[in-house]
């Protein structure tokens, strides 16, 4: 494919030869443009004696350097088949649609004011769903013959069960590199055996509740969200409600109940696990595991333990709430499934942390 | 002459600063089969969203068997049948299931006798050898029947049905058309539907309206058969003659 430019009598033909596809075009598109950039003001023609064919992108080819020009360009020896193509795509072209504005990196400020204003929705946003699924539990005895047991078992299995493997082999994990990373400066002061009080007892008061919360969010949430996000696009949830069956009683607060069920089984795996790692890690040191027990059953109150539990149940709910919220709130086309998981898994990990803040501010005051 | 099954009047819908549609009214009669008319887009299902209680109008004000649809919502909810364009069947649900779950929220039939009247009415759509199936199993022309299938459950007075032929071979959707001509004959449903298949609309619709996005509004009601051959409006005579507007 090769264009070439003749002028005479204030006149400027460009000359093509050879095929003018989509590769051709593009081997000598820039050289057109030029070419018809610098005719301005004089007549343009586009000779097509030598062109064997010519598809769209041929078509469009012609008409950009026609547009470049800026006038009416000659066409000269353009077959029947060409001439109808370029008319065709001709009328197609005129509709052109205002180009969205550039995207201009934001600044700083702003993003970070978006960023508070998002989250001040959402917070919003989630109390109001969870003023919804209160509302639905309240009307629950009234609709005893929407409750299904059997799905709410299947949903515990899922949430709770399935994860206990992965919970123990974290948690196993965490008391070993605990426990392993605090002996090695603490044994400086001869205090290694003192690993056993710390590791203990921020595995049950703190690690234990905030790592279940972090599986189910990963695992439960954003299967949640991804769930009822496509009972949604698939416009389930819509056949649900004109059947009368409202989506916050029958999908929701099973939900709900089975992450708050399944979390304290998760937060005992996590922890038991966790004392085992530690122990082991101990063991290398040269202290008996009857001394570590020991160690662990003086340094910590059951209380502790209580309160981990507490704040799992919490921290579980609110995974749960938020992702099922994430599903329900599905926009539409099929990348909305996967912004919906996502936002589960995120918003789940944010609110957890949020909470955990919260519990520790509130626990301080309180002098738990 | 009894009262209109469906009153609506002046219906609009707009999401955000888009309008879909605008100043829509008409009235729907009993035992009447009442198409829905338009290109892709104008808002249709939009529109049969509206009747069934799933979107409350921008504006205007819709009475289904003689009760304001926006306080009686629930008590509507039992008389309708729906079939949604995109079948939305329960995905964790059998056919069978799918169709016997209506029957048992609305109904005290036992399990053997919600299971009976669910194989009937896939029976009906010619399903009832697929009943054990989930519906990732089925092709598409088969969840749209299945769909049918689950909205004639409770053999509801009045019946909604998005598009129920589309992507139907002609002879499964004659056997629909045939059903719905059916049902009307032996129950006296009222029927509503969104359709495009031109073949069905002159053979079974009593009335229609049409859309038209760029009107952002009804741009022809009537007899589908008279329209054809007497309006003046050219997308309408374009739809009907099946040109290019
Ligand atoms: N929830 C929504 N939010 C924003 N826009 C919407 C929403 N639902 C529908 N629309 C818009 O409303 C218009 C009408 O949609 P609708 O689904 O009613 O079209 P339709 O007439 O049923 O088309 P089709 O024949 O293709 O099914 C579309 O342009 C669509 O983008
Ligand atoms: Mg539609």
């Amino acid at each position: 494919m090769t264009v070439r430019g003749s002028e005479a009598a204030g006149r400027v033909d460009l000359v093509f030869r050879g095929s003018l596809d989509a590769v051709g075009a593009g081997r000598i598109w820039r050289e057109t443009m030029r070419q018809a950039v610098a005719a301005r003001g004089r007549e343009l023609g586009f000779d097509l004696t030598g062109v064997e064919q010519c598809d769209t992108a041929g078509a469009a080819l012609l008409l950009s350097a026609e547009q470049r020009h800026g006038g009416v360009a000659r066409f000269i020896a353009a077959s029947p088949p060409i001439a109808a193509l370029l008319a065709r795509v001709r009328d197609l072209a005129v509709v052109t649609e205002k180009p969205p504005p550039p995207a201009v990196a934001t600044p700083p400020r702003r993003v970070l004011a978006e960023f508070g204003g998002r989250l001040a929705g959402r917070v919003g946003e989630g109390l109001a769903f969870l003023g919804q699924a209160f509302t639905a539990l309240l009307g629950l005895p009234a609709r005893r013959r929407m409750v299904r047991f059997a799905d709410l078992a299947q949903l515990i299995d899922q949430a709770g069960w399935r994860a206990l493997p992965l919970a123990l082999l974290l948690g196993y994990l965490m008391g070993l590199i605990l426990a392993f990373q605090s002996a090695i400066p603490m044994r400086r002061f001869g205090a290694d055996l003192f690993v056993a009080d710390l590791v203990s007892i921020a595995l049950l008061r703190e690690l234990g509740p905030l790592l279940a919360a972090v599986i189910l969010a990963g695992r439960t949430g954003s299967a949640q969200a991804a769930e009822l996000g496509t009972m949604k696009v698939n416009e389930e949830l819509d056949a649900l409600v004109t059947m009368g069956l409202d989506p916050m009683t029958l999908l929701v607060l099973p939900r709900l109940a089975a992450a708050m069920v399944s979390m304290p089984a998760l937060v005992l795996a996590l922890d038991i696990a966790g004392l085992v790692g530690m122990t082991t890690v101990l063991a290398g040191f040269g202290f008996p595991p009857a001394l570590v027990a020991h160690r662990v059953v003086g340094a910590v109150h059951p209380s502790d333990l209580m309160g981990g539990i507490f704040r799992a149940v919490a921290f579980g709910a609110a995974v749960a709430a938020i992702g099922c919220r994430a599903g329900l709130a599905t926009g539409a086309g099929p990348r909305a499934v996967g912004t919906a998981a996502t936002r589960a898994v995120v918003g789940g990990i944010v609110a957890t942390i949020a909470l955990d803040g919260l519990f520790a501010l509130l626990s301080y005051r309180l002098g738990l | 002459m009894s009262a209109p099954v469906i009153r609506a009047s002046s219906l609009a819908q707009h999401f955000g600063a888009r309008m879909i549609f605008q100043d829509v009214s008409f009235v729907v009669n009993a035992r009447e089969i009442f198409a829905i008319l338009g290109g892709s887009g104008c808002g249709k299902s939009t529109l049969m969203k509206q009747l069934i209680g799933l979107l409350p109008p921008s504006a205007g004000r819709i009475e289904i068997l003689g009760q304001d649809l926006a306080r009686a919502r629930q008590a509507v909810r039992r008389s309708i049948g729906v079939m949604f364009q995109s079948g939305a069947l329960f995905g964790s649900m059998s056919l069978l299931e799918n169709v016997m779950l209506p029957l048992e929220v609305f109904t005290t039939l036992p399990p053997e006798g919600r299971e009976a009247v669910a194989r009937v009415k896939l029976g009906l759509v010619g399903l009832a050898d697929a009943a054990s199936l989930m519906p990732g199993e089925i092709s598409g022309g088969m969840v749209r029947r299945a769909g049918i299938a689950r909205a004639l459950a409770l053999d509801p007075p009045l019946l909604f049905l998005d598009e129920p032929s589309a992507g139907l071979d002609p002879i499964t959707s004659a056997g629909i058309d045939r059903l719905i001509l059916d049902l009307r004959a032996d129950l006296g449903t009222t029927v509503v539907l969104v359709t495009h298949e031109l073949a069905s609309i002159l053979a079974i619709a009593d009335r229609c309206i049409m859309l038209d996005r760029a009107a952002q509004g009804m741009i022809a009601e009537g007899d589908p058969r008279h329209l054809r051959e007497t309006s003046a409006e050219p997308t309408v005579r374009a739809f009907f003659r099946r040109e290019a507007a």
